[in-house]
């Protein structure tokens, strides 16, 4: 299965670029030119970011460096570690929707510390890869079209992520036990 | 919420460091979060030109909407609000077949103009539509079948089984996923039984929004951009 899987994924883009092109030149499109006049359509998304992006970032910066995140997590971690969740993950569940390179990072170092092996190691690896920094998403995306309110997108964004991180340690614990 | 959740990271930090006496970690994290926004989005430039290009390619050759027939029974059920056939659908399918093959950076900008699209059948411009809401919970849970990255570090770590983690990361992603679906399902049906909020007119909004809108519409926006349509 994950050969199966990673030989697609290697194979996807390299495929997709050139069957598309080939696709459209036998449907008589000029497909340099195609390429060109949506390719500049490009750097004016990307630049439109900007603005939200560096609003967001220097938010989570500042609230990191400050020292205000591990405070919080302080409080959480008693609390929640009562339920039965090992408490060196619980970091996780807060920085995961926030910070993509911040999760990494502390994902990288629990697997560091404790072994890729070790539960620890297994449900922060599983945590990592199963949802996407929603916060991200959400400036990008909304960034780069200009919608300033969100609607209840955020809400949902943020309760998925609360289940994909509990569905990430269940399973592990059925899996792996 | 996303204005409380800003001001709650931003004055947070500020007291907190305040007490440790350490405020001027403040200065230098709010430079720093700054550089690295800049950095990111400076990062997206060459694969939003690349993507971008090869996807007008796939539009004008009748790709996308080849791809939105086929999963139209997908669609109907996920984006009801999306008339069939609209380009719309072939990005968001796009998008989403990207991600689930993990190729992120092709999945970021597929999803971006799949948002173009959308915002074009949004009728207030300032608001997420339904059908964004759900593209975002469908991408911010995003179901991957194999975490590359993950498997890398759990290689550098001498792991005795590095992809032992494939199945419970689709396991856990196929539950946040439904999970998603089905909030979101839940709030846009809380939020259409409310009354419809009036679209923003510019005597509401005051001067001051309107002068806003304008600085920021890039000098020479091309004409597929959505930003032209915004003062439609």
């Amino acid at each position: 299965m994950y050969a199966v899987v990673s030989l697609i994924s290697a194979w996807a883009i390299p495929v997709i670029i050139v069957f598309i092109p080939l696709y459209a030149a036998y449907r008589k499109v000029p497909v340099y030119e195609s390429f060109v006049d949506g390719a500049k359509d490009g750097f004016d998304t990307a630049i439109k970011i900007i603005p939200h992006l560096v609003g967001m970032m220097v938010a989570i910066s500042i609230f990191r460096a400050s020292g205000a995140m591990e405070l919080m997590l302080g409080w959480m971690r008693p609390l929640l570690s009562r339920i039965g969740v090992p408490s060196e993950v619980l970091p996780l569940a807060i920085l995961r929707p926030i910070s993509g390179a911040g999760s990494l990072a502390f994902t990288t170092d629990l697997i560091r510390q404790f072994g890729p092996d070790s539960m620890i190691g297994r449900i922060a690896s599983t945590v990592q890869g199963s949802t996407d920094t929603t916060l991200y998403v959400i400036t990008v995306y909304f960034g780069a079209i200009g919608i300033r309110k969100a609607s209840y997108a955020l809400k949902v964004g943020l309760v998925s992520d609360l289940i994909g991180f509990i569905a990430s340690i269940v399973v592990c614990y059925l899996v792996f036990t | 919420m996303i204005n409380w959740i800003w001001l709650f990271f931003i004055v947070i930090g500020f007291v907190v460091a305040a007490a440790n006496g350490n405020i001027e970690a403040v200065t230098k994290a709010a430079l720093d979060g700054a550089k690295s926004g800049v950095t990111v989005c400076f990062g997206l430039i060459s694969i939003l030109v690349f993507w971008l290009g090869v996807m007008r390619i796939a539009e004008d050759a009748g790709l996308l909407q080849k791809i939105a027939v086929l999963l139209r029974p997908i669609v109907r059920f996920l984006f009801p609000s999306v008339p069939k056939d609209h380009p719309a659908v072939g990005y968001i399918m796009s998008n989403m077949s990207a991600n689930i093959l993990g190729l992120g950076n092709a999945a970021t900008p597929m999803g971006i103009k799949a948002m173009q699209e959308l915002q074009k059948l949004n009728p207030n411009k300032d608001v997420a539509s339904p059908a964004m809401c759900t593209l975002l919970a469908l991408n911010t849970a995003s179901i991957t079948l194999i975490p590359t990255t993950l498997i890398a570090i759990r290689m550098n770590y001498d792991s005795m089984n590095p992809a032992e983690i494939v199945g419970t990361t689709l396991l856990a992603t196929i539950v946040s996923t439904g999970g998603a679906i089905i909030i979101d399902r839940w709030y846009r049906r809380v939020h259409s039984r409310r009354p419809p909020a009036p679209p923003p007119s510019p005597p509401q909004r005051g001067g001051e929004g309107a002068k806003r809108e304008g600085r920021s519409r890039p000098p020479n926006s091309p004409v597929r951009t959505v930003t032209t349509s915004e003062k439609g």
